[in-house]
């Protein structure tokens, strides 16, 4: 058979649809890859292949998606061994297109983390270099594919837990637009926040997956889908584009970091486009802002997991409230209990609007800050991360360094507007992501400006595999 | 010193929709536990809410009957607590821009119409018969996530049996618009009361506290009736009144605190993002409005036309005898006032609590038997006992002849009889003793079992004895 290694998730479907391996075989060769992973970014690997697979390769889930008797436990204690009694939208989708389930991959606890060091269930290594983070929280996905025991996989991007990991990664990471995904069967964490994303080798490969997971669903109400079809991205230029940087001169942005991406701006200029440096007065705030929303909807999305129903039970309980408190003292971690701890303060009478009013108020200013910027120019960039992918324990002690890790990604999904990470280059031997942001429902043209970009970059994405 | 009560009442009603609230659950009666579940209602993960259009629907119906005004955009909050009978630990609720505001029923103004959704019911095994010190408590999630709406008042009513009575108003308009059963001891209709009491004449309001869930109006006015003497009784002994909630005890009539000011919940509440706002169209409100039916209060007025109030009233707060009555009246139209009457006191008499929709009486047979006895055709006593027979089954024909008065023939005969059988009461009526002829008509009446006109026995009875 051939080796699959090196191919895109789309060149796997002609072969398929060639006739020149089967689907069987496909999903066979990348069960064994799955298997023999050692970064610790599988959770569950599928134990046999179906007998027809479906005409795409298969794809690895990031373990918050409900997967009907699958464990899905969204990378956290309290739903070890829970099993899903329904199949999440998205997942769905991806099976009907002809793309079964390979894995479920590891993640930070409840998609919380820029690192995937909050797994209850260990951390995940980066390909790259082991003894550094893969980024999160889809760190699991993203390592799979770069590590080529995936070909493609979904992940959550709520503030960055996608393109951040694809950066990291050296890999593709679609964030799409808020609402172009069903939200249903993912594991919440923050509501009005989380989309469902692509990660994958290339930005074909990115497209290709969007257009079989957007569309409206009936079980979320706030799921609209995308006016229009995803077609292939087919631009070899940038002839008349205006691109927007941001936060070039942003202190904690790496050097080396800040100079893989200039001279990606260049390129942009050279395939004929243009750049501005633009001002996004309020998106600097947008950390602040999304560390007071999202956790305050997670301090009640979570609030569900209480041992009464399903899910971890503690045993040393005589009470009521003794029960659902040691139950969730020893089911959820720390970064967990600090996000609940935070977002319960926020929302509580006589502080609400001091913290989630003014939250709000700031996310409003964002998204009014790329409305103006969208009026000028066609895409806003930035560097996707602010550094190349950092040590393992390097971060864990200090929330805030952490937290600063998604300075670049969390002002879009606050806005609601889609973004790509694309790999443009190496920094000390890393990955550096770029990040592409347009107006809402602007996938189509994003990913065309990300695809002549690629071609342009020749991105040589592979760490030893 | 002379207090003056302050009420206002907030009701929770179950709406009858197919499904539940945010889900595609049947609604449950009675099925055993635990069998209208499914993910949404039992909060797995991943799940997501979306709204049910027919509540949303029969919430503007409600909002409209009531006069209020529909709000173009409305939001639904989550109302955050920790509890067994709340899977998702918050409540889908709304907060600050509910889907109905600023309406009247009657006299009292309407603060508010809402739409939420019920909890799961907590069953403890044990001697308490409460959470604390039950040996076990069990789920049932049937009940989960039914749709309620939840109407607020202002606090207008100034006393329990106003309370009481704008409570019966409110049960029977929601009732004559099909949104609800409506049954208090079931729980689709609940009733909790903030009660305050203020030095007579002054506008400022005193400490209110509020009586939970009573089921059945009786009880209502009785538990303000209660609350407002402890009320009065602690100012007179020159102590504050907390803020608190109370349950109020039927059977020994007392009130116990169930939590006080500082013992309520901090809900932090926050907009739902898993749904979007509502903004119901103009053709949503335009179908909800055709929906109404005429409502009790507008029925009443119109019955009062023809008829006293007071039954007038009766006949529309009891949609079912309204109904009746007004079907009765199309058979035969000739006698509005008596066929009321009887509606109201006979017929209910024999109802009960049974919809006469549910029974084997027709309402054109009702008619022709009540315009007999108008008519002096037949018996009102005999008719009466007719009744409880026709509403099982019983032949109108058969009542009709065993209550028709017995004609001048047959009555001549019976008379003479009477008179041959009582020459005392002869020799007394013939001796100037006129209330002596009562014995006489007694006889005629027995022996008619009732099928006679007593004015005409007695026309009879003159005439024969010539006096």
């Amino acid at each position: 058979m051939r080796d699959l290694l090196g191919l895109t998730a789309a060149q796997q479907a002609q072969l398929i649809a060639s006739g020149e391996v089967s689907s069987a075989e496909v999903f066979e060769f990348w069960r064994i890859q799955a298997a023999g992973d050692d970064l610790g970014s599988y959770l569950w690997v599928a134990e046999d292949t179906p007998t027809d697979p479906g005409a795409l390769p298969p794809v690895a889930v990031k373990d918050l998606f409900c997967v009907e008797g699958v464990p899905s436990s969204a990378g956290s204690r309290i739903l070890e061994g829970y099993l899903p009694v329904y199949t999440a939208t998205s997942v769905r989708n991806l099976e009907e297109a002809g793309a079964a389930v390979l894995g479920k991959t590891n993640q930070d606890e409840f998609a919380m983390g820029s690192s995937n060091e909050n797994s209850a269930f260990g951390p995940v290594r980066n390909p790259w270099d082991r003894t550094r983070v893969p980024g999160g929280s889809s760190g699991g996905s993203a390592a799979a594919v770069a590590a080529g025991t995936a070909p493609w996989a979904i992940g959550t991007d709520t503030g960055g837990s996608v393109r951040q990991p694809a950066s990291l990664c050296g890999i593709v990471g679609l964030k799409p637009t808020y609402g172009a995904v069903s939200r249903y069967g993912m594991i919440a964490f923050a509501s009005s926040l989380d989309q469902c994303s692509p990660l994958t080798r290339d930005v074909t490969d990115a497209a290709l997956m969007l257009r079989i997971l957007e569309g409206r669903d009936p079980c979320d109400s706030t799921s609209l889908g995308l006016p229009d079809q995803i077609a292939l991205p087919s631009a070899d230029r940038l002839d008349g584009l205006r691109f927007g940087a941001w936060g070039l001169g942003e202190e904690g942005l790496d050097p080396g970091v800040a100079a893989v991406v200039r001279s990606t701006l260049d390129r942009i200029e050279e395939l004929g486009g243009s750049v501005a440096e633009i001002d996004l007065p309020s998106a600097g705030r947008g950390i602040s802002a999304y560390y007071v929303i999202a956790p305050a909807e997670a301090s009640a999305n979570l609030a569900r997991y209480d041992g009464v129903r399903y899910g971890h039970r503690t045993e040393d309980f005589e009470d009521l409230l003794g029960m659902y408190e040691n139950t969730r003292a020893e089911g959820f971690g720390e970064e967990v209990k600090r996000r609940i701890m935070i977002g319960t303060y926020a929302l509580s009478s006589g502080y609400y609007e001091a913290y989630y009013g003014t939250a709000q108020k700031v996310r409003t200013k964002i998204a009014q800050d790329f409305a103006a910027a969208f009026e000028q120019v066609d895409f806003v960039v930035t560097p996707t991360s602010p550094t190349v992918a950092f040590e393992l324990g390097e971060r864990t002690a200090d929330p805030l360094a952490m937290y600063l890790s998604d300075y670049f990604t969390v002002p879009m999904p606050l806005a609601g507007i889609p973004a790509v990470s694309i790999p443009c280059g190496l920094s000390d031997g890393l990955p550096v992501g770029f990040q592409i942001a347009g107006p809402a429902f602007s996938e189509g043209r994003i990913l065309d400006a990300a695809y002549a970009l690629e071609q342009a970059i020749g991105f040589e994405g592979a760490p030893v595999r | 010193m002379n207090f003056e009560p302050v009420i206002g009442i907030e009701i929770h009603v179950q709406l009858a929709t197919r499904t539940k609230m945010f889900c595609s659950c049947e609604l449950s009666f009675g099925e055993e536990p635990n069998t209208r579940t499914c993910p949404v209602c039992l909060a797995h993960p991943g799940v997501l809410p979306v709204t049910n259009a027919e509540a949303v629907h029969y919430g503007l119906m409600i909002g409209l009957a009531l006069g209020c005004k529909i709000a173009p955009r409305s939001i639904f909050h989550r109302k955050n607590y920790f509890y067994p009978d709340s899977p998702k630990a918050y409540q889908i609720s709304q907060y600050d821009i509910p889907l109905c505001s600023g309406g009247r029923l009657g006299d009292v103004r309407i603060h508010r119409v809402h739409l939420e959704e019920d909890a799961a019911k907590l069953v403890h095994t044990g001697s308490s018969g409460r959470i604390h010190g039950a040996e076990t408590s069990v789920v049932d999630f049937n009940r989960c996530g039914t749709p309620l709406v939840e109407i607020v008042t202002e606090p207008d009513l100034r006393s329990a049996a106003d309370a009481a009575e704008f409570g019966r108003l409110l049960q029977a308009t929601l009732r004559r618009m099909g949104v609800s059963d409506v049954n208090m001891e079931e729980g689709s209709l609940r009733v909790d009361a903030n009660v305050s009491i203020r030095p007579a004449g002054e506008a400022t309001l005193g400490t209110k506290t509020e009586l939970k869930n009573m089921n059945s109006f009786r009880f209502l006015e009785r538990g303000i009736d209660a609350e407002i003497a402890r009320q009065e009784a602690v100012l007179a002994e020159g102590g504050k009144v907390e803020q608190e909630t109370l349950h109020f005890d039927p059977e020994s009539g007392s009130l116990t605190s169930l939590r006080s000011k500082e013992e309520a919940h901090d809900y932090r509440y926050f907009p739902e993002p898993d749904l979007v706002p509502m903004a119901p169209t103009e053709e949503m409100v335009e179908r909800a409005r055709a929906a109404l039916p005429e409502l009790p209060a507008a029925r009443a007025e119109r019955l009062a036309e023809e008829l006293p109030a007071e039954v007038a009233r009766l006949l529309a707060f009891r949609t079912e005898l309204g109904d009746f009555y007004e079907a009765a009246l199309a058979a035969d139209p000739t006698h509005p006032r008596q066929l009321a009457n009887w509606t109201v006191n006979d017929l209910i008499g024999a109802l009960g609590d049974r919809d006469p929709a549910d029974t084997s009486l027709e309402p054109a047979d009702f008619a022709r038997l009540v315009g007999m006895v108008a008519d002096k055709q037949a018996s009102a006593s005999a008719a009466r006992a007719a009744l409880p027979g026709l509403l099982e089954n019983g032949s109108i024909d058969e009542a009709i002849a065993s209550s028709a008065v017995a004609g001048e023939d047959e009555l001549g005969g019976i008379v003479d009889r009477a008179i041959a059988d009582n020459p005392d009461a002869v020799e007394k009526i013939k001796a100037g003793k006129g209330q002596a002829i009562g014995a006489l008509v007694g006889a005629v009446m027995r022996d008619t079992k009732g099928r006679a006109d007593g004015g005409e026995v007695q026309r009879l009875i003159r005439e024969r004895l010539g006096v």
